[in-house]
């Protein structure tokens, strides 16, 4: 029963993606530092852009912490502005 | 008085001792100053991601402060002057941080190359895949509009 209500639901939606959680908000995230350069290359693009919450499921507040982190990395050549 | 934290590179040229003695200088300005150095971080000589002034790498030197702003200023005001420095960034925060740096503990691990560690960031590499598929997935976002388009053809059918 639970079964068939399963598969029929993936068939109404066939590309639907169960809702992720911001990686940022929980007891085990980790702290946003612009020091920490693997963990915000993880949140940058291949050409070096910041990718936008939407994509990476970041809440808004935690996207513009993290956004101003990227920028103060860039900016001590840390990271790329550009990659390319 | 409030917290900073400061992050200066200073050239390549330059010699890890005159990086120490830079450093000591530095010190020496914020202490005068009334400032206390709570912290002190050696990053060593790393390579920077993008050129500056001819550079491609530079000794990276972190501060922890407790100090009034006119030393801060002070001190940046003859970083400002110094040659050897290609550029620095003090920022206010609410707390210091205890214990070495994330730049410190990254460093620490791959000079012990401990398996552990290193399995658990390939787990995170593979999030990071993950996500450069959802990459894709953000234009299938508007595809998700399509359905409610099929409908409209099926009513245009009908």
């Amino acid at each position: 029963m639970s079964q068939l209500q399963i598969a029929r639901a993936a068939v109404r939606r066939p590309f639907m993606r169960r809702r992720k959680s911001c990686p940022f908000s929980g007891q085990s995230a980790p702290a946003i530092d612009y020091k920490d350069t693997k963990l915000l290359s993880r949140f940058v693009s291949e050409r070096g852009k910041i990718v936008p919450s939407r994509i990476t499921a970041v809440s808004a507040k935690k996207q513009r912490e993290m956004a101003r982190a990227i920028k103060r990395a860039r900016f001590l050549a840390l990271l790329p502005y550009v990659l390319k | 008085m409030p917290y900073y934290e400061s992050v200066f590179i200073a050239r390549q040229d330059i010699s890890s001792a005159q990086v120490d003695q830079l450093t000591d200088q530095f010190a020496e300005i914020v202490t005068t100053g009334g400032g206390e150095i709570k912290k002190r971080e050696y990053w060593g000589l790393r390579s920077l991601a993008y050129r500056i002034k001819k550079n491609r790498k530079g000794h990276y030197v972190l501060f922890n402060l407790e100090a009034p702003s006119a030393a801060i200023s002070e001190m940046e005001r003859i970083m400002r002057l110094n040659e050897d420095i290609l550029r620095y960034l003090t920022i206010k925060v609410d707390a210091l941080e205890e214990g070495p740096s994330v730049m410190m503990q990254a460093k620490s691990d791959r000079d012990r190359g401990r398996r552990g560690d290193r399995f658990g960031d390939r787990g995170d590499r593979g999030d990071r895949g993950d996500r450069g598929d959802r990459g894709d997935r953000g234009d299938r976002g508007d595809r998700g509009d399509r359905r409610p388009r099929d409908g409209e053809r099926e009513e245009q059918g009908e």
